[in-house]
């Protein structure tokens, strides 16, 4: 798996693919002259389950559950996106109280991601307390999901035409005293890390991408908004009911690691705010529509969009008409973030790496796929 | 541009395409050989401006294997879905790796899971697969596998 230098004098080292800051089987086999990155090569598939080539002999009812497997931390999203797809196919409405718990799942997934990058960025970077304090809030979201979902990390919930079971009677109680935890906490969060001088000095002008490069590497969510590109899929191609709440999309333009930090601390705000305007008003009614016990999507492509932590997860269905998928392709996030990384970090010390791939926000199921 | 407008401007820069409608976005199929200078068209030109590959794929047809590209420009907001044929036994296309560079990516995992070959592509390498799998390309629709399942 090494190679030798092209070189004489440069240095290969390998980072992965067991290591504490790729968190997960990511490898990397970087070139290095001194202490200056002259390329980052990764090697992917420690984990690659070919859940594409799966999903071919799975129904339009169960590749859905694969979904989650990918992008772990959001797999409420995951299967959002799926479910959004054959619901386009077949053309099904999905009733208003399965909107909105969809919509609230996303957001609390979202924030649950968000926290543990907090945690795992600045643990990084040389921090060990955050870890604990994201931890600390993601338990309470875990804990929603469990009682609701019965699992607290790979959900499962979203199905075609609605979600799987209504929400728990304790739902509405457990998430508004998660509200009021939360809005304290977060502030706690920016005393702690964000203006910290050593945390800044780690960050600013680390890992830094143009917006041209951003878009033509085809990063997306908070990574690319970092660069200034405007790539909200909830704000440009709204879905579920994205286009009747009130957020903003954040863009800052510095493109650098601690604008990407930025991002994601703001977002979370936003996603409490969204979470805030739902929770109490749940409509009543059915949480899932009537659908026929088969599903056959009709002949032709069907292509779905949406917003996870990371970025913009796509799922491209192409159909022959019959109960299974002729061919299933999911455009994941993580894997064009990835490929930016490179481009990134050429220049830049060996030290700063690590600052680079926080920010990124890598998981490597999605991106292995 | 809506895609009355898109078809009127695509068929000025290259008179062989032809058009689908029906689906999500406009489908424009290409022939391989054009795809290149096709390519540099949609990304240089200012009133098309396809400044993002957000899904570069491929399909198994058994009887031969699609590319598809889909394009959208971030400052007009239109998509179009680029097709184009290859032949199954010996496919092979012009990389666009230069012109978007998360083609570059994309491009090595379709080269591997199809076989597809991309041509003048800077470092067509497997990706994900390890070492010694080339010419046994996992989402074709003969592969079989005995030994990992992959059914089921």
């Amino acid at each position: 798996m090494t190679s030798s230098p092209d070189v004489e004098g440069d240095l290969v080292i390998n980072i992965g693919p067991q290591h504490p800051a790729t968190h997960g089987v990511l490898h990397l086999v970087i070139t290095l002259n001194g202490e200056t990155i002259k390329k980052v090569d990764p090697h992917l598939g420690y984990i690659h389950r070919s859940i594409e080539k799966m999903c071919e002999s799975l129904s339009f009812r169960q590749f859905i559950y694969v979904t989650s497997k990918m992008d772990y931390l959001s797999s409420h999203i995951n299967n959002h996106g799926c479910a959004l797809c054959v619901e386009k196919g077949l053309q099904i409405e999905v009733p208003a109280r399965a909107q909105v718990i969809r919509v609230l799942m996303d957001e609390l997934t979202r924030l649950a991601s968000h926290q543990l990058w907090w945690g795992a960025m600045a643990m990084d970077v040389g921090a060990l307390t955050p870890f604990f304090l994201a931890f600390r809030e993601r338990e309470m979201i875990n804990d929603i999901m469990e009682e609701t979902c019965g699992t607290r990390l790979t959900m499962n919930y979203m199905v075609p035409g609605g979600v799987m079971a209504d929400v728990h009677p304790n739902f509405q109680r457990r998430v508004n005293e998660f509200i009021k935890h939360f809005k304290n906490k977060i502030d706690e969060y920016d005393e702690l890390v964000t203006g910290n001088v050593i945390f800044q000095n780690r960050t600013k002008d680390v890992g830094y991408i143009s917006k041209e490069d951003a878009i033509s590497y085809g990063m997306t969510g908070p990574s690319a908004r970092a660069s200034g590109v405007q790539c909200d899929i909830r704000k440009l191609y709204p879905y579920g009911l994205y286009d009747k709440l009130q957020f903003d999309e954040i863009i800052e333009t510095e493109g650098d690691s601690f604008a990407r930090y930025m991002v994601r601390m703001k977002e979370m705000r936003q996603s409490l705010s969204i979470v805030e305007q739902l929770i109490d008003n749940i409509p009543e009614g059915d949480f899932q529509a009537k659908t026929k016990a088969v599903l056959k999507l009709p002949k032709g492509e069907f292509y779905s969009r949406v917003e996870t932590a990371r970025g913009e997860f796509g799922v491209y269905i192409v159909s022959e008409g019959g109960t299974t998928p002729y061919r299933i392709k999911f455009r994941s996030p993580g894997f064009s973030n990835l490929s930016a990384l490179d481009h990134m970090a050429r220049g830049s010390k060996i030290g700063d790496l690590v600052a680079m791939m926080g920010t990124l926000d890598l998981v490597i199921p999605d991106i292995d796929r | 541009m809506t895609n009355e407008d898109l078809k009127i401007k695509l068929s000025e820069l290259l008179p062989a395409v032809t058009f689908e409608e029906g689906g999500q976005w406009l489908n424009v199929n290409i022939e391989s050989t054009d795809w290149l200078p096709f390519a540099k068209q949609l990304r240089n030109s200012p009133a098309l401006n396809f400044d993002y590959l957000f899904c570069l794929t491929c399909v198994d047809w058994k009887t031969h294997l699609t590319m598809v590209y889909h394009l959208e420009s971030t400052t007009y907001r239109h998509t179009i879905v680029v097709k184009s044929k290859l032949d199954r036994n010996k496919p092979e296309i012009e990389t666009v790796s230069l012109i978007w560079r998360t083609a570059d990516f994309h491009e090595r995992e379709v080269y591997e899971l199809f076989g597809v070959k991309f041509l003048n592509h800077p470092d067509l390498r497997l990706l994900i697969l390890p070492d010694g799998w080339e010419g046994k390309n996992p989402l074709r629709k003969d592969f079989e596998d005995p030994v990992n399942m992959i059914k089921l």
